[in-house]
């Protein structure tokens, strides 16, 4: 019998109810008193000098208030990366400074020159419109290899488009070479992680509302951390202290990483909302997101493997080419490196391992975290090259995947690549995978293909991930600028109900929900007595916000360690109150007793004890139940899980449909199944989209060619089947209170290589010799590798 | 220039330049800001709204061209007494929602789907819902969702 309640229950979501009925609060529903428009000019061009922008006509137009350029800025900071990469010669990575407004150079198409501030948003864009910007157009750097051999400097000041060259770990490249020496078998494998364009439903959208009575700032603004952004913003960018910055992420319509990041158009709205005295909305198009928001991915890989004769794997050696884009967004350094170096052993034993990462700066739009960020790299390449292998050596892909797995009872284990997994059982995933996707029927089904005229492939791949993140200690070692704890407040109300306020941000993970399922589960009383509030720096504590499935395994913490404070306290009370001593005192479904007697007392008694204490422990204790908890985990969690793809292949078209797609993960302990399943179908769709679908595609002079959804294309409803999901493989988290792992990014970052090795399996058995296409395996792709 | 219709049973004016188009009218003039806008051409299907009962994508649609119109919009779908209409509810109970932001459209082309198809196919459904973009739920549960809005069994479909 399924829970009704607590951990492990499927409750409904109470988020729900506002979104179905139209009253969910999204930034762009926000309009204040006065509010004035913002529109920005945008570079049309990749690279250019600034010759001369002229705003008189705009600043004539009706309603027009202000025309906002570079020059307006004079002594404001860039808006900052947030983690600093050590080459393998130990100097820093090259860090260009980002302006808020172009500063005498554009380097990408979408870079902001100049931003007019009018009484509506017509007025705005037509004012933007008669802003004359002369630019010398420059020849664009796209491509990276280019761009490091000579290619045009994308940043004069820094005499090179070459950010870092990081070798991971160095010390062990020289054994992993001499591995490569003595193996009987070495599999390579040149690939290309497509660019992608995380498109979030809700477009971007800030609010900056100076305010002269307190000389203070309220910024609402779409993002998965609004701490983070106070802090950059504030301290970095426009020098306002913390305590006079408010920043308001309420509803937020989807993130996948790209809302993590502080973009110039919060500070822009934010300082100009002092300028002209009065609100600045801006509100992104979609054609402005495409140009705008982080991109992911974007990586150029060559992978080798070596093995001995059974098919043990002996090491691994890559070099990549990460694309930074034009500037170093938030995180972007950290994603091709610390997110993706350290994921490079998977779920396998190999001895030797050495990772080479060169991150290049090139005209166009800043790459940085986008759903799995640097582990769905890791993983693509890497169960790619071990498809490819198994291949070549004429051994099963699950059985030569079997034969390297970490075994049970090797936990933890210790990679090469400097993570250590703490638990783990992918024998048993693998078990669960062959069950649920039916891999006994497979070649039936192909036959049944065959008869259509289609050819069927099976792909199947595992995938681990450092999730949790992330150690502040360890990340600090490693170059980031911040740490990465997360906070909680539990406030107790005298009649007993209780408001978690949560530094983590929900945009779709359903926190209002999970999280008091956990704190009812811990004190006994029902979830409809506990209230989460997120996303307003006002009344929550400093918190690092949600990303890297982070939000249950370190927020969630956080919330169990303030509750757990909260017991103990509330203990005390009941032991006063019961004239028993504290060390009696148990509480069990929202009583406490007095162990061995038939004592005891409610808790909502104990609650109204707190705060009206007339017969209370005065002198010994403070009235009240409040509590704040940090939590800083002691190492990353590693969900890992199995996951396989059948498509079948129209050989006359090249066309490839995905017929099904079974994923069987561990994720530790589990709090709300429904939503964890509703994770992983996301995070599929999003990995097939990269795998079937989806390219940013950028021309030869760095115009963006894929900005729209008439470009871009985006997984619909008829390109994805139902899937199948398991998660009833379990392994805790050894480290963190709830035993859990973190499930957001698991799709996206498992899905990608199914798919591929599912379609290079049909073409093999269907007698074409390809052993490789690249992503989006498109009918064009397909077609013309099956036609050589 | 003044536009008059009937909005969620209510009639309701308002000002509008000729350009307004009637997502903008809604949400800016009339305050119902659950229909979203996602995007600039017409693709994402966040804005849909019903039209004289055909589901319509609102920011393809000049306010001016729906004078004298009836208009219902995600506001206008919950059952009389507030609670959650058949569709709306379904999507609860089937988690057919992450973030909300695509939900309202996603309401509106199911729920118009089901009028002229009572009971669809799962391809019937994919297919309708082919201009609607949703980022967070891959779908299933979306499908899943309408499937069951029309009373059909979906206890086979995978459980979560």
């Amino acid at each position: 019998m399924p829970k009704d309640h607590g951990i492990g229950a499927s409750s409904k979501r109470r988020e729900d109810v506002r979104f179905l009925t139209g009253k969910g609060r999204y930034t762009d529903d926000i309009n204040l008193r006065g509010q004035t428009h913002a529109v920005f000019v945008r570079s049309q061009v990749a690279h250019g000098k600034i010759r001369k922008i002229d705003t008189s006509d705009a600043e004539a137009m009706p309603g027009v208030i202000k025309v906002f350029t570079a020059a307006d800025f004079d002594g404001k900071g860039g808006v900052p990366c947030g983690w600093q990469i050590h080459d393998r010669a130990g100097n820093p990575m090259l860090e260009p400074k980002h302006p808020i407004l172009a500063e005498g150079k554009v380097r990408y198409v979408g870079d902001a020159v100049a931003c007019v501030v009018a009484e509506t948003l017509a007025e705005a864009r037509d004012a933007a419109e008669a802003v004359v910007v002369d630019i010398e157009e420059l020849p664009a750097v796209v491509d990276m290899k280019a761009a490091v051999k000579g290619g045009a400097l994308v940043h004069d000041d820094l005499g090179s488009n070459l950010c870092y060259d990081w070798g991971f770990i160095e010390d062990n490249k020289a054994a992993t070479d001499e591995a490569f020496k003595t193996a009987h078998h070495v599999t390579t494998l040149e690939l290309v992680n497509n660019r992608l364009i995380p498109n979030a439903m809700e477009p971007r959208v800030a609010i900056g509302d100076y305010s002269q009575a307190g000389d203070d700032y309220t910024l609402y603004t779409t993002s998965q951390n609004p701490h983070v952004i106070r802090l950059l913003m504030g301290a970095f960018v426009l020098s306002i202290p913390e305590h006079k910055l408010r920043v308001v992420a309420p509803d937020v319509g989807g993130g996948f990483g790209s809302k993590i990041f502080h973009y110039i158009e919060e500070a822009f709205v934010t300082h100009a909302s002092k300028v002209v005295n009065r609100p600045v909305k801006w509100t992104c198009s979609r054609s402005e997101s495409f140009m705008t928001d982080a991109h992911g991915r974007d990586h150029v890989t060559k992978i080798e493997l070596a093995l001995d004769k059974d098919g043990h794997f002996q090491a691994i050696r890559t070099e990549t080419y990460a694309n930074m884009g034009a500037y170093l967004s938030t995180f972007a350094p950290s994603v091709p490196t610390y997110l993706h170096g350290t994921l490079m052993a998977g779920n396998y034993k190999t001895p030797h391992i050495y990772v080479n990462v060169k991150a290049v700066f090139t005209n166009t739009v800043p790459v940085d975290a986008y759903r799995g960020a640097g582990r769905p790299e890791a993983t693509y390449q890497l169960e790619r090259v071990i498809d490819k292998a198994a291949r070549e050596m004429g051994i099963d892909p699950i059985e030569i995947r079997r034969r390297n797995f970490v075994g049970k009872d090797e936990f933890p284990y210790q990679t090469p690549v400097a993570v250590q997994y703490d638990t783990g059982n992918y024998q048993a995933t693998m078990d669960k995978l062959v069950e649920i996707a039916d891999i006994a029927g497979f070649e039936r089904r192909r036959a049944e293909s065959a008869k259509k005229g289609l050819l069927r492939g099976l792909g199947v791949n595992c995938y681990i991930e450092a999730c949790g993140i992330a150690p502040s200690n360890l990340v600090g070692q490693l170059g980031a600028r911040a740490g990465l704890y997360e906070s909680a407040t539990v406030r107790v109300n005298a009649t007993g109900g209780l408001v978690v306020m949560t530094g983590s941000h929900s945009h779709g993970q359903g926190h209002e929900t999970a999280f008091p399922q956990v704190i009812s589960e811990m004190i006994g009383i029902p979830e409809n007595m506990i209230e989460v509030v997120h996303g307003d720096t006002a009344n929550t504590p400093m918190g690092m916000g949600t990303y890297g499935s982070r939000s249950l395994a370190v927020g969630g913490s956080a919330m169990v360690k303030a509750t757990n404070k909260i017991i103990a306290k509330a203990k005390k009370i009941a032991a006063h109150l019961m004239e028993a001593s504290e060390g009696d005192i148990e509480l069990k479904d929202g009583k406490f007793s007095v162990a061995g007697t038939d004592k005891s007392v409610d808790w909502g008694a104990v609650c109204l004890a707190a705060y009206v204490p007339h017969n209370y422990p005065l002198e010994s204790l403070e009235p009240g139940l409040e509590e704040t908890a940090f939590y800083d985990p002691s190492n990353f969690t590693y969900p890992a899980g199995a996951y396989a793809c059948e498509v079948e292949v129209d050989p006359e078209t090249g066309k490839v449909t995905v017929c099904s797609f079974a994923a069987a993960d561990d994720f530790g302990n589990i709090v709300n199944p429904m939503i964890v399943s509703g994770q992983v179908h996301g995070g599929l769709a999003q990995g097939i989209g990269q795998a079937m679908l989806e390219a940013a595609a950028y021309d030869g002079n760095g115009q963006l060619l894929s900005g729209s959804y008439m470009d871009y294309a985006m997984p619909r409803a008829d390109d994805v089947p139902f899937y199948k999901v398991d998660h009833s493989c379990q392994t805790p988290c050894t480290h963190n209170p709830l035993g859990v792992k973190g499930c957001g990014e698991a799709g996206a970052i498992g899905s990608p290589p199914a798919v591929v090795n599912a379609v290079i399996d049909a073409l093999q058995h269907g007698g074409h010799n390809v052993t490789h296409i690249d992503m989006p395996v498109s009918p064009s792709r397909v077609w013309s590798a099956i036609n050589g | 220039m003044k536009v008059s219709m009937t909005v969620n049973g209510k009639a309701v004016s308002g000002e509008a330049e000729g350009r307004t188009l009637l997502s903008s009218f809604l949400r800016d003039g009339l305050g119902l800001t659950g229909t979203h806008v996602g995007c600039d051409t017409s693709q994402c299907g966040a804005c849909v709204v019903h039209i004289d009962g055909k589901a319509v994508k609102s920011c393809t649609v000049f306010a001016a061209d729906a004078e004298g119109a009836k208009v219902t919009t995600i506001e206008g779908m919950a059952n009389p007494d507030g609670t959650l209409g058949k569709v709306q509810q379904a999507f609860q109970d089937h988690h057919g929602l992450q973030c909300g932001f695509c939900t309202p459209g996603m309401v509106m082309s199911a729920a118009a789907l089901l009028a002229e198809t009572p009971k669809p196919t799962e391809a019937d459904v994919r297919h309708y819902l082919e201009g609607n973009i949703c980022r967070c739920t891959g779908y299933h549960n979306i499908v899943k969702a309408v499937l069951a809005a029309s009373g059909q069994d979906v206890s086979k479909i995978a459980a979560e």
